[in-house]
């Protein structure tokens, strides 16, 4: 009844749709970051919709299973194996007790996800099983995994089938240079037209400070307009009056390294934000890795409701299909 | 391009933050009557349970909404904030607000944020002196120790929380004219000590994790703010991960090494408990006399 971690990979974490609710006291909303990759993944194996998966970063993690169950591997382009055998990705797959799922080299993305049948069975912590490692609360134990780590399954699998597979049209490229909307507003009356129009023409590079917490990028400077602070802000022209910090916001402390706040990010500050990246586009972003390059593609609000429906109708489509 | 929307009597920004906020802010600068009524906003913005009206975030001078944007357009709930703001109108006298004053030991200019701050110069807008000194000279103090002794002298209100979980932002309860001000870190450091007490722009903070961190680190709280095993009784008993709620009062109280030892002897004991008195806050009340209100409130606290 257990996944039994052998190897844990560079950062694996437990994962579901996010802690919501408490984001006026502090707690960012954790959750998959690629949450298409994510749900999918529930879908394959007939979980319901917020069982809790598995994420890991760059490197897959080595998991025995202690019981015949089906699992699913979805996000990233990465080799996937049962037993040295390898499996298709995006499909349910029959694993039997004793089994061993490992991976080769990332082909292409950042983050694989692993979603078992019945879901992973971790404590629910303020209303969700994400780990928020930054403070070490949910998960497991509030961490990434470790070697010997003994996860439990879930039983409340809705429809467990091997053989269900994601029409191949539907699975999410991985292009050289990843476009993201933005609908740009906030403070970006801090920044002059000049570093506005070069923001969004610009392809940033990824640089290796990028995680859940959010993605620092390098590509280009940005230049403040001048102004007398208004008081409480401090002095600095990237700083303004403390305030909240949409998920997916854009600031640019010194005017050099664009950070784009992610699922783990801090809930407000004292830095200008340029604007806050369409919210299902976050999971774009969570397959890119450091030296990738990055587009943020403006659109106003009806636009980005247009990207996130769009996003969401394929999404319901392939559940159906799954069904 | 950008979402701005002006309402049409004030000077209030409505703005969306992609697809799921709204961000108001009500005003760019910081002041005690803007942050009073943000919060009556966000108080009636609560009581009327709007649909689709996923979380609100109240804050210094602004405050955000997390909207469900397939239940409500958050045009839509732009204007129903607007109708909002013009029915609450300006402060209310009679408006008062339940809250606590706690009492809450600081440790001012001590090893462990002195032995962090040292580290990142590099980020920090004067690398030859220390976040104190350069707090200080830059708010007109003559020495260190005057500076230190201003920021211990008065209670602060806490006007937002968040960064992570339990950080209460505290805005000094004094007029405008001795209130301190720092900007931030040129660039956030990668590195805070646990409990750092911290001064940006005009707000304090008590960073309750380690981690990264923008501002002048002034000094160490013994006391957690954040248990997330929830293992103190003050954490047990209300069966929350933090401590502060928005509106409280806190009093900061200057102590030494020994008792700041003697707190965290308390605390590895799990015998820590804050000291806090419940009161009623009238903002009208304090803005029409900010230290005699002070005088009383700390006079409920302390006895």
């Amino acid at each position: 009844m257990s996944v039994i971690v052998k190897d844990p990979g560079l950062e694996t974490t437990v994962q579901d749709t996010g802690r919501l609710g408490y984001y006026s006291i502090g707690f960012p909303p954790s959750g998959a970051l690629d949450s298409f990759a994510y749900h999918v993944g529930n879908a394959l194996v007939g979980n319901e919709p917020g069982a809790a998966a598995l994420e890991a970063v760059y490197l897959g993690p080595t998991l025995e299973f202690t019981q015949d169950t089906v699992i699913a591997v979805t996000g990233a382009e990465i080799p996937a194996f049962i037993d040295g055998e390898e499996i298709p990705i995006w499909e349910s797959v029959a694993v039997s007790s004793g089994s061993v799922l490992s991976f080769g080299q990332l082909r292409a993305g950042a983050r694989p996800y692993v979603a078992v049948a019945g879901g992973i069975d971790v404590p629910l912590y303020y209303g969700s099983r994400s780990t928020y490692t930054l403070v070490g609360i949910g998960g497991f134990e509030g961490r990434a995994l470790r070697a010997g780590d003994e996860l439990a399954i879930g039983s409340e699998a809705r429809d467990p089938r091997a053989g269900r597979r994601v029409d191949p049209g539907d699975v999410p490229e991985h292009p050289a240079t990843a476009e993201v909307h933005l609908l740009v507003g906030l403070h970006s009356y801090r920044l002059t037209p000049e570093s506005l129009e070069r923001f969004t023409g610009t392809d940033w590079k990824v640089t290796p400070d990028a995680n859940r917490v959010g993605y620092r990028f390098r590509g280009a400077e940005l230049e403040f307009v001048p102004r007398e602070q208004p008081f409480g802000a401090g002095s600095d022209p990237a700083n303004v009056t403390d305030c909240g910090y949409p998920v997916g916001s854009v600031q640019v402390p010194g005017g050099v390294e664009p950070i784009v706040l992610l699922q783990d990010a801090v809930t407000g500050g004292g830095y200008a934000t340029l604007g806050t990246v369409v919210s299902v586009d976050r999971a774009k972003l969570a397959q890119t890795k450091t030296g990738d390059k990055v587009r943020f593609v403006p659109v106003d609000l009806d636009g980005a409701l247009a990207v996130r429906q769009e996003r969401l109708a394929a999404l319901d489509r392939i559940r159906s299909a799954l069904a | 391009m950008t979402a701005t929307e002006e309402s049409e009597d004030t000077e209030t920004r409505y703005d969306f933050g992609g697809d799921e906020f709204v961000y108001v802010e009500l005003s760019a600068a910081m002041s005690l009557p803007v942050h009073f009524r943000s919060l009556a906003i966000t108080r009636r913005l609560g009581e009327e349970a709007i649909a689709g009206v996923e979380e609100i975030c109240p804050s210094n001078a602004s405050y955000m909404v997390r909207v469900d944007p397939d239940r409500l357009h958050p045009r839509d709930l732009v204007r129903e904030l607007q109708r909002i703001e013009s029915e609450v109108g300006d402060l209310s006298d009679d408006l008062t607000v339940a809250t606590r004053i706690v009492d809450v030991p600081i440790m001012l200019n001590d090893p462990w944020t002195h032995e962090v701050l040292m580290k990142f110069r590099d980020r920090h807008q004067d690398p030859t002196g220390t976040d104190l000194d350069y707090g200080a000279r830059i708010n007109g103090y003559d020495s260190t120790e005057a500076f230190i002794d201003a920021l211990a002298a008065s209670p602060y209100l806490v006007t937002m929380m968040g960064f992570v979980p339990g950080l209460p932002w505290c805005f000094q309860l004094v007029p405008r004219e001795r209130q301190v001000e720092v900007p931030k870190y040129v660039r956030p450091r990668t590195e805070t000590p646990e409990r750092a007490f911290g001064f940006g722009g005009a707000f304090a903070v008590i960073y309750p994790v380690k981690g990264a961190g923008g501002y002048q680190l002034f000094g160490s709280a013994p006391a957690p703010i954040f248990d997330g095993e929830q293992r103190l009784p003050d954490f047990a008993e209300n069966d929350s991960v933090v401590f502060f709620k928005h509106g409280d009062v806190i009093n900061y109280r200057r102590v030494d090494r020994d008792e700041y030892d003697d707190v965290r002897a308390q605390v590895d004991a799990g015998t820590w408990r804050y000291s806090y008195r419940e009161l009623e806050f009238s903002p009208s009340r304090f803005l029409a006399d900010p230290d005699g209100t002070n005088a009383s409130m700390k006079e409920v606290l302390y006895g």
